[in-house]
């Protein structure tokens, strides 16, 4: 029988990858867009397995929320990413560091 | 009993495919993985009878979002060996915060004071049971600012995607017809006087 705690786990181990993928690429934006988008979806997981489990429609009425903002958030990332592409000819986190004092 | 296997079979595949998303070597690769999590995942979550949400991540992330990054990977020229420098220094710093994480999550989910496991299975809902009415029923009444916020953020989502990409040539060619229409005699036509018959 697969209990609550399954689900979390797997929520947990999820955000866990994507926590180790940022601070491993922390070169690459894309990745890094990547990774952002992994912890959203193991929050989404929680959110449902606690939704299923409590018998509460409220769950997944805020995932469908968190889905919004995410595909709007990786929208707005990725022609921040091209706008910055034309004008570096580059996605090094490295080369950004025109705010740098 | 064969809802146990299903969900080790799709979650073994979703966490293996997502620790491929960060190591992998190409972001094209990185990108096709984070579909493959994204399908796993959806098979989840109907597992947890929320099939609205499992077709919508499918249609919305797999359809939409995914394509985008995709879009946007190959279309950007990405000296990849550059990008990976730092791999190797980083990934015991990257491995020791996630098990500091994940270790402290565990100890959370896994004590006795998490009492919501006595709650066990929920039972299960009749055959007719429609998620996706369910849904609609509490989003369209209980949650309905809530939901015209969520449009608007999508508009301002459109909005600031296209002013940023739009390029603007200063070399294209364009008719601009406001300034056709607006256009005077006096600024096209200059009349000469010119004496007749000098002879």
């Amino acid at each position: 029988m697969v209990t609550l705690s399954h689900y979390l786990i797997l929520a947990a181990v999820l955000f866990s990858i994507s926590i180790a993928g940022i601070v491993i690429n922390r070169k690459n934006i894309i990745i890094l867009l990547m990774s952002i988008e992994l912890m959203l979806l193991s929050v989404n997981l929680n959110f449902i397995a606690f939704s299923h489990y409590l018998d509460d429609l409220a769950g997944q009425v805020f995932v469908f929320f968190i889905l919004t903002v995410a595909a709007a958030e990786a929208a707005i990332g990725l022609a921040i990413l091209v706008v910055l592409f034309r004008n570096k000819r580059s996605i090094n986190v490295e080369d950004i560091k025109e705010l740098k004092w | 009993m064969v809802e146990t296997v299903i969900f080790y079979v799709f979650a073994v595949l979703t966490v293996v495919s997502a620790t491929s998303v960060v190591t992998v070597r190409n972001p094209v690769h990185a990108a096709l993985f984070l579909v493959f999590t994204f399908f796993t995942s959806a098979a989840i979550w109907l597992l947890l009878e929320a099939e609205f949400l499992a077709i919508g991540l499918v249609l919305v992330y797999v359809g939409a979002v995914m394509v985008l990054f995709i879009f946007v990977v190959m279309m950007l020229d990405i000296n990849i060996a550059r990008l990976r420098e730092g791999f190797v220094r980083y990934l015991p710093l990257g491995l020791l915060v996630a098990a500091v994480m994940l270790g402290m999550m565990l100890s959370v989910v896994t004590s006795d004071s998490f009492v919501l496991e006595a709650a066990g299975e929920p039972l299960p809902k009749p055959a007719d049971f429609s998620n996706t009415k369910a849904l609609g029923s509490v989003l369209y009444t209980e949650y309905v600012f809530a939901f015209e916020v969520a449009a608007l953020i999508l508009l301002v989502a459109i909005i600031a995607a296209i002013s940023l990409t739009m390029r603007k040539r200063p070399q294209t060619k364009y008719q601009d017809p406001s300034a056709q229409i607006k256009v005077r005699k006096g600024d096209r036509l200059r009349i000469v006087k010119m004496p007749a018959g000098e002879e």
